[in-house]
């Protein structure tokens, strides 16, 4: 058995110094890359103080830690910081422990655009494991790491975790301070856990979660514990969208349906509902998170830390070349995107229309919410698919289709493992509610794990 | 003939203890990029939060121009490239300003008053500093992230008089009001200039050149008489269409003329969008009821100084531009100086003593508190103005300031006795019978070479509005 984030808490100090060391060593063992010292090929990132460990996404700020985010462009960037995570994990008991592989600023869902190299799906190497925290979702799933934190921009911690059969929580926007989370799209990213079960998920939320006076854009109210108020008891009505159901592939839409018959015979009201179509979603998602990544990104310039172009011979060329060096082809794709989208002439076409979809969005979901507490759906069409798939760019944004509309209008969303596939690769649901209904997720999420009562079966050189 | 259409943005820095989106301290000669921290360096994951006191000081100025307190504005995003702007964007302010639709009131060139519409005033971010040397550029970001108000006019300016009247207005509005120090040669006052010109009589505007970043009100008025005498010509040449274009131009305060810096062609697009890390701005009810308590502005301490000190509106007017001036003035009304006397002792005896000497009131070594208590004894006939005259040439000259002291030293204190002055008089008329007989023909000069002579023999001790009342009696 591996040891849950929830036995951990009842770990005494030897003990939990032994697991630090057993997850130490077994890390440098493997070979899925989920750790950036993995494919470095050097120990484990961690924090002096002993606690629960958590694995860390290249992304967030760890003071005295080198943060890459992925990308050439953050080369030697040691951050002299602690995102507010982090300290609020250290105010936890817990301790930042390894850093997980990432597509590059977190645009990706395959974890094969890092600078370090590919993270390997564990329940088949030759499958992506999503992304892009698909470094967080390998470590879980492998049993390298007790729980990991992810960011979620457009999918980004529940399209990982359906992949490699693990539970992936994105909260409300706001719920998470963003503070230290190097900004991919700021009116879309949130951090959120990455965990063997909904109950870690829980435990590992409650950590994190929280107001911030650092973020502007953090949420004032009052934050109860979810693990405290479990309760899988507790029945709801559960909107489905079939016609998203029906665009999975077979094994996923069967496993799907099977668990909406569960949840149907254990008491829950089963209603089918019409959202609207994913394709608006798509267009304003990418309009909308390229065009402030454009912007976010312009500070990765090469002056004051990170990769930089030897030998210049003027400014600008120190700009463009050290850009266009530092930045991988995905990344470049999507600043020239949202340079475009945000020009003069084009703002009002794009970027305002993008917003009025955004409002749209959030309407219709709100709408929905007046007739079901919970709203459940695909993460993804497809289960884990091979790396090197020839997939054009667009083909590749319709990965998202069924996550992205849930960070456009700011909802939680939770991917729960339900099952394998006939290639063994695992299936997933997501379920939404409105922001105030984050714990009727995690309930629902409870009582489904128990239904469909998924089994990992990876194994390892001795699980932790 | 042409007239000159001018408009102004001018850049006030604010003089918040801290930064307006982190909380290093704004301030000045310290040790490179000393006050700075993950925020303002641009890291990685850093965001912005509004300073609560630099939103306040940009509504204290609302309503000292009278303008609307928009509620709910918004901090956009500015993209461009620049080493010294860390994040690669300066937040600033540009679909709904802080505060906009004020007015200014001031003198024209015929010194008649004229109102100046104010079209926004909004907050944005200042860069850090670029030093170049040898093929390399440093950068300071301890100014990155200090907060600026823009204030922009409407082209309402007619010529540099109208221009330089606008700027020393603003100055002692920003002063008065505490927001900033408003000091260009610091460059926390920076002023870009907005110039066309038309045919005298037309309403129409023209094309309009931009002159950037000018520190000095001087050189502001040679700027724009050098770009309007530049103009004409071209309109003249028939040359305007090639000549003036919408572009920027820098000043060279060496050759005192206007240069292309950029052509609209090659301006950057900013790509303004709303800053997704930062909300819109809600000011609570108390803030904007604190905002509309303001000091007294200088127009208004004019009227009252005419009004209730007969002040007359030169000396009123004098007394209120500059504001350690009045700060001092106002000292001296609040130990009891009555206000002429108060205006004669500070800005004709002492400033005219601290001109000479080529320093200020402000490193004057002479406080308010000796002026005041200098003030007092003249006042209280306790010394005659003359000898308060020697008194403060002597302030300047030694280090006690104990007046009472000085006084007794000097021997100066007034006799204010009938007696002893009818003595000396008696004797002067015995010995000057001449001088009485000039005045009984009319010669009334007479009287003054009593009274001088009467202060001579006195060291400067007699009181000599009693003196001469005294003179006059006995010569009747």
């Amino acid at each position: 058995m591996r040891t849950t984030l929830e036995q951990s808490l009842k770990l005494s100090k030897e003990e939990l110094k032994e697991l630090n060391v057993s997850i130490d060593k077994k890390s440098s063992s493997t070979s899925f890359g989920g750790y950036v010292e993995q494919l470095k090929k050097i120990p484990l990132k961690k924090l002096d103080r002993l606690g629960i460990p958590i694995a860390i996404k290249d992304n967030i700020n760890v003071s005295s830690w080198e943060m890459n985010c992925g990308s050439k462009m953050l080369d030697g960037y040691i951050s002299p910081y602690n995102a507010t995570v982090i300290n609020n994990l250290k105010k936890n008991g817990f301790v930042p422990f390894g850093v997980t592989n990432m597509d590059e600023l977190a645009m990706g869902s395959t974890t094969d655009t890092s600078i370090h190299g590919r993270t390997t799906n564990p329940h088949n190497v030759e499958c992506v494991p999503g992304g892009s925290s698909g470094g967080s979702a390998s470590v879980v799933a492998s049993g390298h790491a007790i729980a990991a934190l992810g960011s979620d921009t457009g999918g980004s911690i529940r399209q990982p975790a359906a992949f490699c059969g693990v539970v992936g929580f994105k909260p409300s926007y706001g719920h998470v301070s963003r503070y230290g989370l190097s900004a991919y799209s700021s009116s879309l990213d949130q951090i959120g856990p990455i965990t063997q079960n909904v109950t870690d998920a829980a435990i590992l939320y409650d950590a994190i979660k929280g107001y911030d006076d650092l973020d502007s854009t953090s949420c004032n109210i009052e934050f109860k514990s979810t693990y405290k108020n479990l309760n899988k008891t507790e029945k709801y009505t559960i909107g489905i969208v079939k016609e998203y159901v029906e665009q999975c592939e077979p094994d996923l839409k069967e496993d799907i349906y099977k668990s909406i018959e569960k949840l149907k015979s254990d008491g829950h009201t089963i209603k089918e509902i019409e959202l609207f179509d994913t394709k608006i979603a798509i267009s304003s998602y990418y309009i909308m998170a390229t065009a402030e990544a454009s912007s976010n990104l312009a500070r990765l310039d090469g002056v004051r830390y990170g990769y930089r172009y030897d030998n210049p011979k003027d400014l600008e060329e120190m700009y463009v070349k050290s850009r266009s060096v530092g930045f991988g082809k995905e990344v470049k794709r999507r600043i020239m995107l949202g340079t475009f989208v945000l020009s003069s002439g084009y703002y009002d076409a794009y970027y305002k229309k993008s917003k009025e979809i955004q409002k749209y969005v959030k309407s219709k979901f709100k709408e929905t919410f007046n007739s079901c507490d919970l709203i459940l759906m695909p993460v993804a069409p497809t289960t884990a698919f091979k790396f090197d798939t020839e997939l054009s760019p667009l083909e590749m944004y319709l990965n998202d289709i069924f996550t992205i509309s849930i960070n456009i209008a700011g909802l939680p969303g939770m991917s729960i493992p339900i099952g394998k596939d006939s290639n063994g690769l695992p299936t997933a649901l997501q379920f939404i509610s409105k922001e105030q209904d984050e714990q009727k997720i995690f309930n629902c999420g409870l009582n489904l794990e128990e239904l469909v009562n998924y089994q990992s079966d990876i194994i390892n050189e001795g699980d932790i | 003939m042409f007239e000159l259409v001018i408009g102004l943005e001018v850049h006030a820095q604010l003089n918040t203890k801290t930064k307006l989106f982190c909380s290093c301290l704004t301030s000045y000669g310290s040790v490179p990029n000393k006050h700075t921290c993950p925020v303002c360096l641009g890291l990685p994951g850093a965001l912005p939060k509004v300073n609560k006191a630099a939103v306040s000081k940009a509504l204290k100025l609302a309503t000292a121009i009278d303008a609307t307190k928009n509620n709910n504005s918004i901090f956009e995003r500015k993209n461009y490239f620049y080493p010294d702007s860390p994040v690669g964007y300066q937040i600033s302010q540009l679909e709904r300003p802080i505060v906009e639709f004020g007015e200014i009131k001031i003198k024209d060139k015929e010194n008649s008053d004229k109102i100046i519409r104010i079209n926004r005033a909004h907050l944005e971010v200042d860069a850090g500093k670029s030093t170049h040397f040898n093929g390399y550029s440093l950068i300071d970001l301890n100014r990155a992230g200090t907060p600026l108000l823009e204030i922009v006019t409407e082209p309402d300016f007619s010529n540099s008089t109208e221009v330089g009247n606008y700027l020393k207005k603003l100055q002692s509005i920003v002063r008065y009001l505490d927001i900033g120090n408003a000091n260009m040669e610091e460059g926390s006052f920076r002023c870009d200039v907005n110039i066309s010109i038309r045919p005298l009589g037309s309403k129409e505007l023209f094309t309009r050149v931009e002159i950037k970043n000018m520190n000095s009100i001087k050189f502001i008025e040679k700027a724009i008489a050098y770009e309007f005498d530049r103009q004409v010509e071209a309109w003249e040449d028939n040359t305007y269409e090639t000549q003036v274009r919408q572009e920027t131009r820098l000043f060279n305060t060496d050759t005192l003329q206007t240069k292309s810096m950029r052509s609209k062609e090659d301006a950057n697009d900013y790509r303004y969008f709303p800053d997704p890390d930062l909300l819109e701005i809600t000011i609570p009810r108390n803030m904007i009821e604190e905002s509309n308590v303001i000091p007294e502005m200088p127009d208004k301490k004019v009227e009252r100084y005419t009004n209730e000190y007969k002040l007359n509106k030169e000396e009123a007017e004098r007394i209120v531009q500059d504001i350690t001036l009045n700060t001092s003035f106002e000292y001296l009304i609040e130990q009891g100086a009555k206000p002429k006397t108060a205006l004669t002792w500070l800005v004709v005896e002492l400033v005219g003593r601290l001109n000479k000497r080529h320093t200020n009131i402000k490193d004057s070594s002479i406080t308010m508190e000796t002026l005041s208590a200098l003030i007092s004894n003249i006042e209280s006939k306790n010394i005659s103005s003359s000898s308060g005259k020697v008194i403060l040439d002597y302030l300047f000259d030694n280090e006690d300031r104990d007046i009472e002291v000085i006084i007794k030293k000097l021997n100066l204190k007034q006799i204010n006795n009938d007696d002893l002055i009818i003595d000396i008089l008696n004797d002067l008329i015995k010995s000057n019978p001449d001088m009485v007989n000039e005045y009984k023909a009319g010669k009334k000069k007479v009287i003054g070479s009593f009274v001088g002579q009467i202060m001579k023999k006195t060291n400067g001790q007699a009181n000599p509005q009693r003196a001469s009342e005294l003179v006059l009696e006995k010569l009747k």
